[in-house]
C-alpha cells in the first residue's frame, strides 16, 4: 500500500510538471508579452512604460535560454521565463495580478472561504440526494416509477446550467422572493440565506445526470451473482439494496465522484459569478473579463492541482474501500 | 475571417457533409449489423430523429450562401455580403423593426408605434428589432458547428493517437498516455477558457479550443478498446497469418471500436454545445450562438413589464436540440451495448 | 411410503420472446423424498437451473411460473405463499448453492459475516452466539482454522473453500432440502470429489434431502440416490441410480450413457446422439426427442408421452416404453 502511494504521488508530480509545461507554452510561448503589456497599460503608452511593466511582472526575460550569459554559466538556463515559471509555480509564489497589481496569493486566501462555503454544501447535498433517489429508483426498477423518473432525468439533463441559474434567480429570487438574488455575507446565518439559492440551483441542475448514472450502477450490481445468493439466504429486497448493493456500488460511485470535483471548482465559476459570491470562481471570471493572464494562469494551475490531488485521493479511498485492492 | 471566405468555406463544408452522408448511408445499407441498428433506432426514437433531421436541414440551409441578388437600393456593404438561404428566406434587412416587440404584436413594446410587419413576428423581436425566430434559426448552424463539426475533425486525430498507442504500446503508449493525462488534468472549462484567451476570439479559435479539450475523451476510448482488442484471439490469429499491422487495425480494430466512438460522439456533442453557452456568458463565445442570445437576454427578465421572448426562443431551441441528441445517444447506447449483456444470460 | 418432501407437478416456466411467451420448462414433474439425494441431469440449456430457481421462487424477472404449476414442499404449496413467508423458507427450510463460487459471494464482506447473515436472518440471537454458530458451521464444512477464517474475504480463499462457505451458508439453519445447482462444475477434479463427499456426509448426518443439478454422470455416480433425466424442458426418465445407470429405458437416457467415453473402447469412434437439442419455442409437437430418436414412430410425433411406470421406482416418459411395459 505504501509503495503504491509513493508511486502514485510520483506520477502525480510528473503530471504537474507536464501541466506546467502546457501552461508555459500557452501563456508565454503563444501569447506575446507585448500584447499583455499593451492591454494592461493601454495602447498609447511609451515603450519605456511597457518595458518597465514587463520587468515588474516578470515578462522581460527570454523564453528558454538567456544568451546574455556565458555558455558554461547556469544562469543561461535559470535566468529565463521557463525556469522562473517552474520555480514560482512549484513554490506557490504567484506574484501579482496583471490587471491591478494586487498580490494574487492574498486574493486566493480571501476567495477560498466563500468558495468552499458554496461548493462543500453543493457537493454534499448533491451526492446524498443523488444516491438516495437512485437507490429508490433502482429498488423500483422496470416499474412506472422508474420510467417516469428516468424521463424526468433526461429532461432535466438537457437544460443548460445557465438556464437553471437564470430561471432560478427569476422564479425564486424575484417572483417568490424566498431568497436574495445575489450577494454574500461572512456571518453564518446571513451567508446561508445567500447561499441557499445557488446551492439549490446547483443541486437541481446536476441531479438528473447523477441519478441516471448511480441508478445504472445500482441496477448492474443488483444483477450480480452474490445478490442472487443473498436472496437465496432469505434477504428481503430492501436489505439486498442497502446491505449488499449499496456497499458494492459505492466503489464505482467513488471513482465517478472525483470527476465532479473539478466541476465544483469550475461550475462554481458560473454560480459565483451570477450570485455575487466573492470566491475563486468570481476571481477567475474577473480575470477573464480583465485579460488578467497571470491570475488566469494561477487559477488554471490550481484547478489542475486540485484535480490531480482529487484523483490521488480517489485512488486511495478506492484502495481503502475495496478489500480486494487493499489486501493484495 | 472575411465574410465571403467564410461563406465559401461553408459551401464546401456543406458539399463535404452531403458527400459524407451519402457514403455513410451506403455503408449502413450494405452492412446488416448497422442496418439493424439504424432501424431499431428509428423504431425507438422517431420523434428525436425527426427533430434532429429538421435541425440538420436548417443548418444546411444556413450554410449555402452567395453574394448578390439582394434588395435594390441597399448600401454597398450589405450588397457585398454573402447571404445564406435562411437569410434570403427571412430577409432581415426588410424584416427588422426598430426595437423590442412582443410576439405577434402589432405595435412596438416601448412607445407603441406601429410595426413594419404587424403580427408577423411569431416570437417578437429583440433590442435591435431582429426577429427572434430568425435569430434562433441562425443559431442552429453555430450549434451544429460547435458540437458536430468540431468532433468530426477531432475524432480522426484522436483515433490515430489512441489506436496507435493501444496497439503498438510501450514508448508510443507512454507518450500518448502522458499527453492525455496532462490535458485531462486541467478542468476542461478552464483549459477551454485559457485556450480561447490565448488564441483570441473567433470561430476558428473557439472550435480549435473545443477540439483540444474534447480530444482526450475520444483518445481514451480508442486507446482503451484497442488495448482490449489487442489481446483478442482473432487479432492473434490474424497476426499468425501474417496480416500486416495496419491492415489488422483497419479491418479488425477500427470496426470494433466504431460503435463506442459513435456513442461518445453523441454524448460529447451536448457537452460541447453547453460549454459554448458558458463561453458566451463569459464573453468569449461564438457570434450568433444561442448562448450569446441567452447572455444578451438574461437581463431582460428584470424589466417590468417583463421581456421573455428572446430568452424563450433561444432556450427552447437549445433545449430541443440537446434533448433530441441526448435521447438518440441514449437509445444508441441501449441498442449497441446490451447486446453483449443479453447474450450472457 | 411417506409423503414426499418436495413434489413438483406440471411446472411450466415461460419467458417473453418477440410478441409471445415461450415455455422454457413445460410439464415438468418430479418428487424428492425426505433425506434422499436426487440428481437432475440434462444438457446445458434444458432448463435445469431455472427449475431450481423456480422452486425457490427466484426466477429472474421476465420469467413467470404459470398458474397450472404446482410446487408442494412439506405439505405447503410454495406458489401460494406470501413473499415474507417465502423469505422464511429461503435459507431456512430450503437452502441453495450455486455454480460459480467466485462471483456468488459478496466481495466486500468477510465470509464469516456472510454466513452470520444466513443465521441472523432467521434467528435473532446475540452476535456472540451467532459468531460461535458460524465458526461451528465453518468447521462442519471442513474449513481449516475456522476462527481465523471468519474475517477472511472471499478473494483470499480458493475455489473449493469458497464453495464450502456457500454450503455453510445454505446449511446454516439445518434446511430440509438443499438445492445444489452444478456445485462442482467450476472446480478442479480433486476438489470436486471432496465437495461431493462433503455433501454426501452432510446429507446423511443432518437428514437433508439434496436436489443436485448436474450434467455430469460421474457426479451422479458419486452421490445420487435417485436420478431424473431432463430433456427439452421436461423429465423423460427417473429412477434409482442403479436402475438408471445399468438399464435406462428412455432412448435419450440410453444414448447419454452410451456416449460416455470409456477407456476400453479406445480407438473406436465416439458414440453420439445425432442432431441437436431443440431450442425453447421450437419444440416439435409430440415427443420432443422424436426427431433424434432412433426408435421413433408415428405416435411419437403426434402425442406427448405420459409417465409410464416401469417399476416401483423407475418411470419413463416414452411411448415405446409404454408399449414394452404393457405388452
Amino acid at each position: 500500500m505504501g509503495a503504491y502511494l509513493i508511486r502514485r504521488l510520483f506520477y502525480g508530480l510528473i503530471t504537474v510538471l507536464g501541466v506546467l509545461l502546457l501552461l508555459f507554452v500557452l501563456f508565454f510561448a503563444v501569447t506575446d508579452p507585448d500584447d499583455i503589456a499593451r492591454k494592461a497599460m493601454g495602447e498609447r503608452a511609451r515603450p519605456e512604460v511597457y518595458a518597465l511593466w514587463k520587468k515588474n511582472h516578470g515578462y522581460d526575460r527570454p523564453l528558454l535560454f538567456n544568451r546574455a550569459h556565458a555558455a558554461g554559466d547556469t544562469r543561461r538556463y535559470t535566468d529565463t521565463l521557463l525556469f522562473d515559471h517552474y520555480r514560482r509555480m512549484l513554490t506557490f509564489d504567484f506574484g501579482n495580478s496583471d490587471a491591478d497589481d494586487s498580490p494574487i496569493a492574498r486574493r486566493l486566501k480571501e476567495g477560498m472561504g466563500p468558495s468552499l462555503s458554496l461548493t462543500v454544501p453543493l457537493f454534499a447535498f448533491g451526492l446524498v440526494l443523488g444516491v438516495l433517489l437512485a437507490l429508490f429508483v433502482a429498488f423500483f426498477r422496470e416499474t412506472y416509477i422508474d420510467r417516469a423518473v428516468l424521463v424526468l432525468c433526461m429532461l432535466t439533463m438537457s437544460i443548460a446550467g445557465l438556464l437553471y441559474i437564470i430561471s432560478g434567480q427569476y422564479l425564486i429570487g424575484m417572483l417568490l422572493k424566498w431568497f436574495p438574488i445575489s450577494g454574500f455575507a461572512f456571518e453564518p446565518y446571513l451567508a446561508s440565506r445567500f447561499l441557499a439559492l445557488p446551492v439549490l440551483v446547483g443541486v437541481v441542475s446536476g441531479i438528473g445526470a447523477d441519478v441516471r448514472l448511480y441508478r445504472t450502477i445500482f441496477v448492474e450490481e443488483s444483477n450480480r451473482d452474490y445478490v442472487r445468493t443473498a436472496r437465496a439466504k432469505g434477504c428481503g429486497e430492501v436489505r439486498v439494496m442497502l446491505a449488499h448493493v449499496l456497499r458494492n456500488a459505492l466503489i464505482p460511485i467513488l471513482s465517478n465522484v472525483v470527476i465532479t470535483i473539478p466541476f465544483l471548482f469550475t461550475g462554481a465559476l458560473l454560480l459565483e459569478s451570477f450570485f455575487g459570491i466573492p470566491g475563486l470562481g468570481s476571481l477567475t471570471v474577473e480575470a477573464i473579463q480583465g485579460n488578467d493572464f497571470s491570475t488566469l494562469r494561477t487559477m488554471v494551475y490550481l484547478g489542475a492541482l486540485l484535480f490531480i490531488a482529487g484523483q490521488i485521493l480517489t485512488d486511495i479511498s478506492y484502495a481503502l474501500a475495496d478489500p480486494r485492492v487493499r489486501l493484495t | 475571417m472575411k465574410a465571403n471566405s467564410l461563406g465559401s468555406l461553408s459551401n464546401i463544408f456543406v458539399v463535404l457533409l452531403l458527400a459524407g452522408g451519402v457514403w455513410l448511408a451506403r455503408i449502413v445499407a450494405r452492412d446488416r449489423y448497422w442496418r439493424e441498428n439504424a432501424s431499431q433506432l428509428w423504431q425507438r426514437r422517431p420523434l428525436a430523429l425527426i427533430a434532429l433531421a429538421l435541425f440538420l436541414l436548417i443548418g444546411l440551409l444556413d450554410s449555402v450562401g452567395w453574394v448578390g441578388g439582394g434588395t435594390p437600393g441597399e448600401d454597398d456593404v450589405a450588397a457585398l455580403r454573402s447571404r445564406t438561404l435562411i437569410d434570403r428566406l427571412f430577409q432581415p434587412e426588410r424584416f427588422t423593426e426598430a426595437s423590442y416587440s412582443a410576439p405577434l404584436a402589432t405595435h412596438g413594446f416601448y412607445g407603441g408605434q406601429p410595426l413594419k410587419h404587424p403580427g408577423k413576428h411569431l416570437l417578437g423581436t429583440d433590442i435591435l428589432g431582429r426577429d427572434v425566430i430568425y435569430r434562433a434559426f441562425k443559431g442552429v448552424r453555430v450549434a451544429l458547428l460547435i458540437g458536430g463539426f468540431t468532433s468530426l475533425i477531432v475524432i480522426p486525430i484522436a483515433l490515430v493517437f489512441g489506436v496507435f498507442a493501444g496497439y503498438f504500446g510501450k514508448r508510443i503508449d507512454d507518450a500518448v498516455f502522458f499527453l492525455m493525462t496532462v490535458l485531462a488534468s486541467v478542468p476542461s472549462l478552464l483549459l477551454l477558457i485559457a485556450l480561447v484567451m490565448v488564441m483570441g476570439r473567433g470561430t476558428l479559435q473557439v472550435c480549435v479550443a473545443l477540439g483540444i479539450t474534447g480530444w482526450v475523451h475520444f483518445c481514451r476510448i480508442a486507446r482503451g478498446e484497442t488495448l482490449k482488442l489487442r489481446e483478442a484471439e482473432f487479432v492473434d490469429a490474424a497476426r499468425a497469418l501474417g496480416v500486416s499491422d495496419l491492415t489488422i487495425i483497419r479491418r479488425h480494430v477500427l470496426p470494433n471500436i466504431a460503435h463506442l466512438i459513435i456513442i461518445t460522439f453523441a454524448l460529447s456533442f451536448t457537452g460541447l454545445v453547453l460549454a459554448e453557452t458558458i463561453l458566451s456568458y463569459l464573453g468569449i463565445g461564438l457570434d450568433g450562438s444561442w448562448g450569446q442570445m441567452i447572455d444578451q437576454a438574461r437581463n431582460e427578465l428584470s424589466r417590468t413589464p417583463i421581456i421573455w421572448w428572446n430568452l424563450a426562443g433561444a432556450s427552447v431551441a437549445l433545449f430541443t436540440l440537446i434533448l433530441a441528441v441526448n435521447m438518440i445517444a441514449d437509445a444508441l447506447r441501449d441498442i449497441i451495448d446490451p447486446r453483449t449483456r443479453r447474450e450472457g444470460q | 411410503m411417506s409423503a414426499p418432501l418436495l413434489s413438483v407437478e406440471n411446472l411450466v416456466l415461460t419467458f417473453p420472446a418477440e410478441n409471445r411467451r415461450i415455455a422454457v420448462v413445460d410439464k415438468l414433474s418430479l418428487t424428492i423424498a425426505r433425506g434422499e439425494t436426487l440428481a437432475l441431469i440434462g444438457e446445458s440449456g434444458c432448463g435445469k437451473s431455472l427449475t431450481a430457481l423456480a422452486i425457490m421462487r427466484l426466477l429472474p424477472k421476465p420469467g413467470r411460473i404459470e398458474a397450472s404449476s404446482r410446487i408442494e414442499f412439506d405439505g405447503r404449496n410454495l406458489l401460494e405463499l406470501s413473499v415474507p413467508e417465502m423469505r422464511t423458507i429461503r435459507g431456512g427450510a430450503i437452502g441453495m448453492i450455486f455454480q460459480e463460487p467466485m462471483t456468488s459471494l459478496n466481495p466486500v464482506t468477510s465470509v464469516g459475516d456472510q454466513v452470520l447473515e444466513a443465521v441472523w436472518l432467521h434467528e435473532k440471537i446475540s452476535r456472540a452466539a451467532a459468531r460461535a454458530r458460524v465458526v461451528e458451521l465453518l468447521h462442519m464444512v471442513g474449513i481449516p482454522d475456522p476462527r481465523a477464517r471468519f474475517s477472511a474475504y472471499p478473494h483470499q480463499l480458493s475455489g473449493g473453500l469458497k464453495q464450502r462457505v456457500m454450503i455453510a451458508m445454505a446449511m446454516a439453519m439445518r434446511p430440509r432440502l438443499l438445492i445444489a445447482d452444478e456445485p462442482t462444475t467450476a472446480l478442479d477434479a480433486t476438489i470436486r470429489a471432496q465437495i461431493l463427499a462433503l455433501l454426501r456426509q452432510l446429507s446423511s448426518s443432518t437428514g437433508t434431502a439434496v436436489l443436485l443439478i448436474t450434467h455430469d454422470f460421474g457426479v451422479v455416480n458419486e452421490i445420487a440416490d435417485r436420478v431424473a433425466v431432463m430433456y427439452a424442458g421436461m423429465i423423460v426418465e427417473e429412477g434409482t441410480r442403479r436402475e438408471l445407470l445399468s438399464h435406462p429405458r428412455h432412448p435419450y437416457a440410453q444414448g447419454l450413457l452410451k456416449s460416455i467415453p470409456r477407456p476400453e473402447a479406445r480407438g473406436n469412434r465416439l458414440v453420439e446422439i445425432k442432431g441437436v437439442v431443440p431450442r425453447p419455442g421450437r419444440w416439435p409437437t409430440g415427443c420432443r426427442f422424436a426427431p433424434r430418436c432412433p426408435s421413433a414412430f408415428d405416435r411419437c410425433r403426434a402425442e406427448l408421452p405420459h409417465r409410464t411406470t416401469v417399476s416401483a421406482s423407475q418411470g419413463a416418459w416414452c411411448h415405446l416404453v409404454e408399449y414394452e411395459v404393457h405388452a
